[in-house]
């Protein structure tokens, strides 16, 4: 297998995985969220949107600490889940899944909130005339008119899990086949001055994300170029 | 067959709405300049808008009704809005369009056929909104209102984003509805042509409170109307056909004001009814009926008022006063030649007389 080890694929294979779950729960937790802040005109608008957007500015290390702490089994989260019966959630997958979601809200709320609030009133008053009910109206109206959007989230979203680093290693650590994902693969050939796995990981995260950010300003100029 | 009954208020922005009416089955136009809160009436019709102090019910349907706490919101009233731009579901296709409406649609009272045929929208069914006309998407709006069965049509200035033509297309489809319906059909519009020619009810208001209201022929005579519109100042009547001379290509009519001679009119068969537009500056005022003239139509008329609109103009009320009247906009210099005051017997000399359907 060239100069990947068997531990080298399984970071892949754990990376794949954590994109495509965490990409998931973001698209049921961050559209309604979305579409919340598109319509809402309560003063929580401001605060929730701020909170939601803090992992576009704050360090993942510090991130990744609250994290760390909260689902820690004397942490907040942690000590009922474990009291609950749950396995520990630090240094396992369930809780990578965790801190990347939370990693990755923005980049999924934005895109969504723009297609929503790009969609306008005028539709869902018209299918509300039309004797359509508020879930029937955003199950037929508002979901599919913002394909573009729930699109280019799912895929930033993606993207940008498989390139985290920081709140991984600080919630994950570095457990091979387990939570060690490519990124972290990365770091530990370097460390240990093994350069050529670490150019091939990363020319093929390097190639990865050049095509993610390809076919998102595509399907961008695209929707854009069909907008009336 | 239940009529529409409104009283509400509210203030938004600039706007202190505060109105009552009642629309019947049949075309109650609402018109009056922007700004005077035409649009906002009807969001509130439709529920769209949350009026305060309001009683709004359609029949025995209680919509809203702030005293019991009543609040119906608008998927579940049953009114078909036709918004100023045809707003078409752009996902979706011309037929699903339509299915949309009558998928939610708890009966169906307007057939699926029939919709489609009396708008005409039959050959645009598998085309996307997107490449429909201005006028063809507004027809499929009105289609796809009438599918969903309502109970009462609101119609936001259907026409004022279609060009002349547009407009002139699509006029006659929207004509026929009342008849087919047998609903209230309440139409904003600031175009005085629409509401001549489709109007059961005239609603005029100004600055959120309805001045004048009644049936257009009252309404638009009205002085303070009249000078409202202006140059536009312009009467409409009900007439019945009497019959056609063939020899001059003239339509024979029996109006309010007695019998008119017209030019002909289409397939017009004797005994239907008509109705029929003169503009107050096509009028001119006499004391005695003329003879050598070119002018066709000649009624003997009392004044029923004379009202200043210019330093230079007034404008003549003619008629009796529980008929139709006519509108006379003169000089002031006339009137007062010829000593024009109510209760005076003239001859109402009229120049041109449109016929609207």
């Amino acid at each position: 297998m060239g100069p990947l080890a068997p531990s080298d694929w399984q970071a892949v294979l754990v990376t794949l995985r954590l994109a495509t779950v965490t990409t998931l729960v973001l698209l049921v937790v961050a559209t309604p969220l979305a579409w919340w802040l598109a319509r809402t005109r309560s003063w929580l608008r401001a605060p929730v949107e701020a909170l939601a957007g803090l992992p576009l500015v704050l360090p993942p290390t510090v991130l990744g600490f609250y994290v760390l702490w909260a689902l820690g089994p004397l942490g907040p989260i942690g000590r009922v889940w474990e009291r609950l019966g749950g396995d520990r959630l630090v240094f396992s997958f369930r809780g990578l899944v965790i801190g990347s979601v939370l990693y990755g809200l923005p980049f999924a709320v934005q895109p969504l909130r723009n297609a929503f609030g790009a969609i306008g009133e005028r539709p869902l008053e018209v299918a509300a005339t039309l004797r359509a009910s508020p879930l029937d109206r955003f199950l037929t109206i508002a979901l599919p008119l913002a394909r573009p959007g729930i699109l280019t989230a799912a895929t930033l979203a993606f993207a940008h899990t498989v390139g985290e680093f920081g709140v991984v290693l600080m919630i994950g650590g570095n457990i091979p086949g387990r939570t060690q994902v490519v990124s972290v693969a990365v770091y530990n050939h370097v460390e240990a001055l093994e350069y050529a796995p670490a150019h091939v990981l990363s020319a093929g995260l390097l190639a990865f994300s050049f095509a993610v950010l390809l076919v998102v300003y595509t399907l961008g100029r695209r929707a854009g170029a069909e907008a009336p | 067959m239940s009529a529409l009954d409104a009283r509400f208020r509210l203030r938004v922005g600039a706007l202190d709405l505060d109105i009552a009416f009642r629309a019947e089955p049949g075309v109650t136009a609402i018109l009056g300049p922007s700004g005077a809160g035409k649009t906002t009436v009807l969001r509130c019709l439709a529920g769209l808008r949350r009026p305060a102090d309001a009683v709004i019910h359609l029949g025995d349907a209680v919509w809203q009704d702030d005293r019991a706490g009543i609040f119906v919101p608008p998927h579940r009233r049953g009114v078909g809005y036709v918004f100023q731009e045809a707003d078409l579901f752009a996902h979706l296709s011309v037929r699903r369009n339509l299915r949309y409406a009558l998928d939610r649609a708890p009966e169906h009272r307007v057939r699926w056929d029939d919709a489609v045929a009396w708008l005409g929208v039959g050959p645009l069914l598998d085309r996307a909104p997107g490449r429909l006309s201005g006028g063809e998407r507004q027809r499929v709006a009105i289609a796809r209102a009438l599918l969903s069965s309502p109970r009462l049509l609101l119609m936001d200035e259907p026409l004022s984003a279609l060009d002349e033509v547009g407009r002139r297309d699509i006029l006659p489809y929207i004509a026929e509805l009342p008849a087919r319906l047998a609903l209230p059909i309440v139409y904003v519009s600031h175009s005085l042509t629409e509401v001549a020619r489709l109007a059961d009810h005239v609603v005029w208001l100004v600055d959120g409170r309805i001045r004048r209201a009644g049936p257009p022929a009252d309404v638009l005579a009205h002085p303070e109307f009249a000078q409202w519109l202006g140059d536009a100042a312009a009467v409409v009547a009900d007439a019945v056909v009497q019959g056609h001379d063939d020899r001059f290509h003239l339509t024979r009519l029996d109006g309010p004001w007695g019998p008119m001679l017209v030019r002909r009119h289409g397939s017009s068969e004797p005994g239907r009814r008509v109705r029929v537009q003169i503009a107050a500056s096509d009028v001119s005022v006499g004391l005695a009926r003329e003879t050598d003239t070119s002018i066709l139509n000649q009624f003997a008329v009392r004044v029923r008022d004379v009202t200043p609109t210019s330093p230079s103009d007034v404008l003549v009320r003619l008629g009796r006063d529980d008929g139709p009247a006519l509108l006379a906009r003169i000089t002031r210099r006339s009137a007062h030649h010829l000593a024009l005051a109510p209760g005076r017997d003239v001859y109402a000399r009229v120049k041109s007389v449109a016929v609207l359907d």
